[in-house]
């Protein structure tokens, strides 16, 4: 049934489009929709119809710009790369913080061990002293849960962006690598090493080596 | 009357570091006799097998929160009546709220100190 204010035979083409590709289509598909329904264009065509052709035309030419400036943003590489990258990178922060704050417990709790040799007035300074190391070091477990936080809030854009590579198609998971022939200096400004990924000492102390 | 210093203390924490600082803290305080547990499960079998006197708990465990271990320990019969503290980063007053619905005997908030501390287990355990 044609809908209200719509020419009956654009009804029919559309009609004919619904038919072959259903009640909704890929975003992929409107271009090729649009030409199709360009071409099958025929006879005379009021005002209104003409209309309605531009405004699906700037459609499929906004959508297929879109496409290409999302992919240019590498969406692809958000998710295989950036983000994984950024988890690992707040493990490592979880678990060097965790390390630290345990060596400075291990150091209070052997101070405290060497109270009782000491006279009653120092001693009794030094144990103020280290409740508030004990008491400081709070703060790792409150830095575990609000970079547990974070890691969630991650999660959450990694699904964002799947949805958004699911949606455009192939055509943006494909998108331009940028190329990277010369590193320049903030290239080089990587921060301190994964320590999965370290170079240790040693290494460094063979790669320096090699240059003599 | 003066408060037994003797008694079993059970802290429950997923975060070691965290046991480690609370089990200091009450060792400052007079407290030796202390237990850890990992979460809400391992705490309430320990609790089942043992005797305490106090429970100090982290609410944001899994996989049983402190929450759901206080719930469980009002519940039953032979520890309904253990003073229970709850040691939270959970601030917001709904937590709290929820908290006291389930019978918390005292609340702290992370990071606290162990003049906080001491208050609020005099609070529940009368002065020492």
């Amino acid at each position: 049934m044609p809908a209200k204010g719509i020419d009956h035979d654009l009804a029919l083409r559309l009609e004919a489009i619904r038919r072959e590709h259903g009640e909704s289509i890929g975003v992929d598909k409107v271009g090729e929709v649009v030409a199709a329904l360009l071409e099958t264009v025929t006879g005379d065509i009021s005002a209104g119809d003409l209309r309605l052709y531009h405004e699906l035309e700037s459609l499929a030419s906004y959508i297929q710009s879109a496409k290409s400036e999302i992919a240019q943003l590498r969406p692809d590489e958000i998710r295989s790369d950036f983000i994984p990258s950024a988890t690992d990178e707040l493990d490592a922060i979880v678990g060097s913080t965790e390390t630290a704050t345990n060596n400075i417990l291990d150091a209070a709790e052997r101070l405290e061990a060497l109270s009782p040799m000491l006279d009653p007035e120092v001693a009794e300074r030094m144990t103020e002293i280290i409740t508030t190391i004990y008491e400081s070091c709070n703060f790792q477990d409150l830095t575990g849960q609000r970079i547990t936080k974070v890691v969630k809030v991650l999660k959450v854009i990694e699904e964002r962006v799947d949805t958004l590579v699911k949606v455009f198609g192939a055509q943006v998971e494909e998108g331009p690598k940028a190329a990277k022939e010369v590193l320049s200096d903030e290239d080089l400004l990587n921060g301190p090493q994964l320590p999965t990924s370290a170079t240790d000492q040693a290494e460094i102390d063979r790669l320096m080596a090699s240059f003599d | 009357m003066a408060v037994d210093k003797n008694i079993n203390v059970l802290i429950v924490d997923d975060y070691k570091t965290m046991l480690r600082i609370v089990r200091n803290l009450l060792k400052q305080l007079g407290f030796n006799n202390v237990d850890e547990a990992t979460d809400g499960s391992m705490a309430l079998q320990m609790l089942r097998v043992g005797n305490y006197g106090l429970i100090i708990s982290d609410w944001n465990m899994e996989p049983m929160t402190g929450l759901q271990l206080l719930r469980e320990v009002r519940s039953d019969a032979k520890l309904k009546d253990t003073p229970f503290i709850m040691v939270t980063a959970e601030s917001k007053s709904e937590n709290v709220v929820a908290a006291k619905e389930a019978g918390v005997s005292n609340y702290i908030v992370k990071p606290f100190n162990a003049e906080t501390l001491k208050t609020k287990m005099s609070s529940v355990l009368g002065d020492f």
